[in-house]
C-alpha cells in the first residue's frame, strides 16, 4: 500500500501533490515536520507532536540482568542521539522515556503497560531475556504497540507487534555447526547448557542437525542457572573425549565454567576438544577474563572486531559516548539497529501509526548496519550473515568465518522441533 | 555405561571425581563458615551473607588492579594481601551493620531476615553503582590457575588445592576462636543465656559486634578466594546464598562440626549424582535427600545437647 500523501505542503507549496507523494517514497535525507502534519501521521493518539516523538526504552538497569542489558540501553541511546543529529524522524526529534524492568518479568509487563497506555510511546526498544519478552507480549498485542527486541533467542515466535533484530536459533546454530564439521572435521559433540528454554531449544536444534549430518552427540546436559561448580561435567567431558564442546552456559555460571575448564587442564587453544559457544559475547568475556577463554570459538552475527567502515564508525561513536574501555557484543549491536529500523519503517510508511509501520517493515533494507547489510523478513526477523570468531587473550574475537550469503530467518524450523 | 572404558580409565575417573567432590566440599565449608558463626551462634538470619562475600571479591579485584599498576613485581603474592584486606573490610562493614541495624533486632530474629534481605539489595545496588553492572574480571596470578598433571588422565586444579588448604586453615582458626579462646567462651555464653552472661559481667553488645564482624570477615575471605573459580558481579552473591543456608541448616545450626559434616554429605552426594545424572537432576535429588533428612531430624545433623 503506497503511503498517504502528506496533506497540503504548507511551506513548499510549489511542489505538486504527486511530488510530495514521492518525497515519502524516496526517503530524502532531511524530512521537514511541516510536510507531515501531526494529524495525518498520527491517527491513533501516540505521543507525537509537531516537533517531537516519544519512544520507550525498557531494559533492566537493576537486578541480575543489568549485566547484560546495560549495553543494549547504551546502544539504543546512541542510535537515538545519532538520528536526532540527522534531523530526527519525519522531522521530529526523538525523546525517550526509560523504564527499568528490574530483572523481574511482571515488572516488565507493568512497565510496558505504563509506556503504551500512559505515555503513548510510538515504539519501544527493549527486553532481553525471552522470559521478559513473553511477559510483555500480551501487553503489546492488546494495546497494539511495537517492540524492537535485540537478543538472539530460541525462535518459535512471530508476533505482529515485535521486530526481532537479533538472530533466531537456526540462523545462529546451523552455520556454526556446518563450519566446525567442514573445516575442523568434528565428529562428536558434547552439548552443555544452562537449564532454561533458550539453551534447551537451541541444543535440540543442534542435536537434530548433528544427527542429520550423520555425526554423534556423546553427551547432553543442563545445569541450573547460577550453578558455579562444573568439575563433574568437566570430568565427564574428559572421559567421553568429544571433538567439540557445544556450550550454551549463561550469566555468572559462564565465568565459573571457563575458569574451572582451564584449571582442569583443558587448554582451549589446543582445540582438543574444541569449544564452540553461542552464549559468550565480548560483554561476557569481561567477567570471564580473556586469558581464561582464549581459543574458544563463538558463533553469532556480530563481533566488535568486524572489519568494515560501518562498524569502524559505530565503534568509534560508541566509545566516544560511553568511554574508551567499553566493549560491544552481539546483542548491543542488534539493539543499535532497533531505532534505525523503526525510523526507516516510519519514513517508508509516512506515518507513526503502528499498523502502517507493521505493513512497511518487511523488506526494509539497511546497509549502514555495523554488521553489514541487513533486511527485514516477512516474519519480522532479520536476514543476516552468521560469523564465527575465535576468542583472543585481549577479550576480543578474531573473525575466522562468515557465511557467503545472508541467512534466512526461520523461527519455526521444520524438522527441528 | 562403563563397558567402553578400561580399568585404568575408570580408576582415574573415580579419582578425579572424588577430588571434584572434595573441592566442592571445601567450597561449601568456606562459604558456610561465616554464616555458621552468625546464624549458628547469634541466631541472625543474614540474607546479605552473599553480598559480604562479593565485597571480598571486589576488594580482590581492586587489589589485583593496584598491584598490576604499582607493584607488578609482587603480583604473584597479591592474593594473600587481598584476602587479608577482604577480611578486614568485610569485617568492618559487618560491625557497622551490626551497630546500625542488627543489634536493634535481637529480640525479633525473624525480622533480621527482612532487614538483612533489604541490606543485600542495598549492597547489590551499591556495587552496581560503584563498579558497574557488568561482571569484572579478576586477574589471578598465573601460578594459581594451572593444574598439576599426576597421570595423563588425572589433573589436579591448583585453584582447588588452594581452596582446600584455605578451608582447613580457616576452619581450624574458627574452631580455636570459638572453643579455645576467652572470646569464644563469651560468645557461647551470650548465645546460651544472654541475661546470665550479662550478669557475669560479659559485655554482650561488644561480643555480638565482634562475632558478627568476624562472621562477615570470614565471608569476605571466602568471596576473595572464589574469584578463582567463580564470577564477580553485583549479584554474584546470590549464587551462593541458597547453598550456604542449606549447608548450615542441614548441619544443625549451632554446631561447627555439623556444618562440616553437612557440607561433606551434600557435596559428595551432589558430585556423585552429577556424574551419573545431568546437573539439574543431581541438584533436585540432592535437595530431596536434604528435605527427607530434615523431616526425620528437624534439628539438623548435629545439635548441642540442651536441657529443654
Amino acid at each position: 500500500m503506497p503511503p498517504k500523501p502528506p496533506s497540503p505542503p504548507s511551506r513548499r507549496s510549489f511542489l505538486a501533490g504527486s511530488a510530495a507523494l514521492t518525497a515519502a517514497l524516496f526517503l530524502p535525507k532531511h524530512l521537514k515536520a511541516a510536510d507531515f502534519p501531526t494529524a495525518t501521521v498520527n491517527t491513533t493518539g501516540l505521543a507525537v507532536t509537531d516537533t517531537e516523538v516519544t519512544v520507550g526504552i525498557l531494559h533492566s538497569v537493576t537486578g541480575t540482568m543489568a549485566i547484560s542489558e546495560t549495553g543494549s540501553v547504551q546502544a539504543e541511546k546512541l542510535a537515538i542521539a545519532q538520528i536526532n543529529a540527522q534531523g530526527g524522524v519525519l522531522g521530529r526529534q526523538i525523546k525517550f522515556i526509560q523504564e527499568d524492568g528490574a530483572s523481574d518479568w511482571p515488572t516488565f509487563a507493568e512497565k510496558a503497560r505504563k509506556l503504551l497506555v500512559n505515555d503513548k510511546v510510538a515504539s519501544v526498544m527493549g527486553c532481553w531475556t525471552s522470559a521478559s519478552r513473553k511477559a510483555v507480549l500480551p501487553v503489546f498485542e492488546q494495546h497494539n504497540g511495537m517492540l524492537y527486541y535485540p537478543t538472539f533467542y530460541e525462535g518459535l515466535e512471530e508476533s505482529p507487534n515485535v521486530i526481532y533484530t537479533g538472530q533466531e536459533a537456526t540462523q545462529q546454530i546451523l552455520a556454526g555447526l556446518d563450519w566446525v564439521t567442514q573445516t575442523k572435521g568434528a565428529k562428536s559433540f558434547y552439548l552443555l547448557g544452562s537449564d532454561y528454554i533458550w539453551p534447551r531449544t537451541s541444543n535440540k536444534i543442534a542435536r537434530k542437525h548433528i544427527e542429520k549430518l550423520g555425526l554423534e552427540v556423546v553427551g547432553e546436559e543442563y545445569y541450573p542457572l547460577g550453578h558455579t561448580q562444573f568439575n563433574s561435567v568437566i570430568n565427564k567431558i574428559k572421559l567421553r573425549k568429544p571433538d567439540v564442546i557445544y556450550a550454551i552456559v549463561v550469566g555468572g555460571s559462564n565465568v565459573a565454567f571457563y575458569k574451572q575448564l582451564q584449571a582442569a587442564g583443558i587448554d582451549l587453544t589446543r582445540e582438543a576438544p574444541l569449544l564452540l559457544t553461542i552464549s559468550v559475547t565480548e560483554d561476557e568475556i569481561l567477567g570471564i577474563g580473556g586469558e581464561n577463554i582464549a581459543g574458544a570459538y563463538a558463533c553469532m552475527k556480530y563481533f566488535q572486531s568486524l572489519d568494515n567502515a560501518n562498524n569502524a564508525a559505530f565503534v568509534q561513536a560508541f566509545k566516544e559516548m560511553w568511554g574508551q574501555d567499553i566493549v560491544i557484543g552481539d546483542v548491543t549491536q542488534a539493539a543499535y539497529l532497533g531505532p534505525w529500523l523503526w525510523k526507516a519503517a516510519v519514513e517508508r510508511a509516512g506515518s507513526f501509526d503502528i499498523d502502517r509501520i507493521r505493513e512497511a517493515s518487511p523488506g526494509i533494507e539497511m546497509d549502514t548496519a555495523p554488521e553489514g547489510y541487513v533486511k527485514v523478513h516477512e516474519n519480522h526477523h532479520l536476514w543476516s550473515k552468521t560469523r564465527v570468531g575465535r576468542a583472543m587473550p585481549d577479550g576480543q574475537y578474531e573473525v575466522v568465518f562468515e557465511t557467503a550469503e545472508l541467512v534466512e530467518p526461520d523461527p519455526f524450523p521444520e524438522g527441528y522441533q | 555405561m562403563f563397558a567402553d572404558y578400561s580399568w585404568g580409565e575408570l580408576g582415574s575417573i573415580f579419582a578425579m571425581q572424588g577430588f571434584a567432590g572434595l573441592i566442592l566440599f571445601s567450597v561449601f565449608v568456606l562459604m558456610a563458615l561465616g554464616l555458621a558463626i552468625i546464624f549458628g551462634q547469634m541466631g541472625v538470619i543474614n540474607m546479605a551473607h552473599g553480598e559480604f562475600m562479593i565485597l571480598g571479591a571486589y576488594v580482590t579485584y581492586l587489589m589485583s588492579g593496584l598491584f598490576q599498576t604499582w607493584l607488578p613485581g609482587l603480583f604473584g603474592i597479591y592474593f594473600f594481601v587481598a584476602m587479608a584486606l577482604a577480611f578486614v573490610v568485610a569485617g568492618a562493614l559487618g560491625m557497622v551493620v551490626e551497630w546500625a541495624l542488627i543489634r536493634r533486632l535481637y529480640h525479633r530474629p525473624l525480622d533480621t531476615l527482612l532487614a538483612t534481605w533489604g541490606l543485600s539489595l542495598i549492597l547489590q545496588q551499591t556495587y552496581r553503582s560503584v563498579f558497574g553492572a557488568r561482571e569484572v574480571g579478576v586477574t589471578v596470578p598465573s601460578w594459581m590457575m594451572g593444574s598439576l598433571p599426576l597421570t595423563n588422565m588425572i589433573e589436579v586444579p591448583i585453584s582447588g588445592l588452594f581452596v582446600m588448604v584455605l578451608t582447613i586453615v580457616i576452619a581450624a582458626g574458627v574452631y580455636l576462636l570459638l572453643y579455645r579462646s576467652q572470646w569464644g567462651l563469651q560468645v557461647r555464653a551470650v548465645m546460651a543465656n544472654r541475661t546470665m552472661a550479662e550478669a557475669t559481667g560479659i559485655n554482650t553488645g561488644r561480643t555480638d559486634r565482634l562475632t558478627f564482624g568476624i562472621g562477615c570477615g570470614v565471608a569476605g575471605v571466602a568471596g576473595s578466594a572464589f574469584t578463582m573459580i567463580g564470577s564477580t558481579g553485583p549479584t554474584s552473591g546470590q549464587l551462593y546464598i541458597v547453598d550456604t543456608f542449606l549447608v548450615v541448616v542441614f548441619g544443625g545450626s549451632a554446631s561447627l562440626l555439623g556444618t562440616i559434616a553437612s557440607a561433606f554429605t551434600i557435596s559428595q552426594t551432589q558430585s556423585f549424582l552429577e556424574f551419573f545424572l545431568s546437573g539439574s537432576m543431581a541438584k533436585v535429588l540432592t535437595l530431596l535427600a536434604v528435605v527427607g533428612v530434615l523431616m526425620l531430624r528437624p534439628q539438623g545433623l548435629f545439635t548441642l545437647k540442651l536441657r529443654k
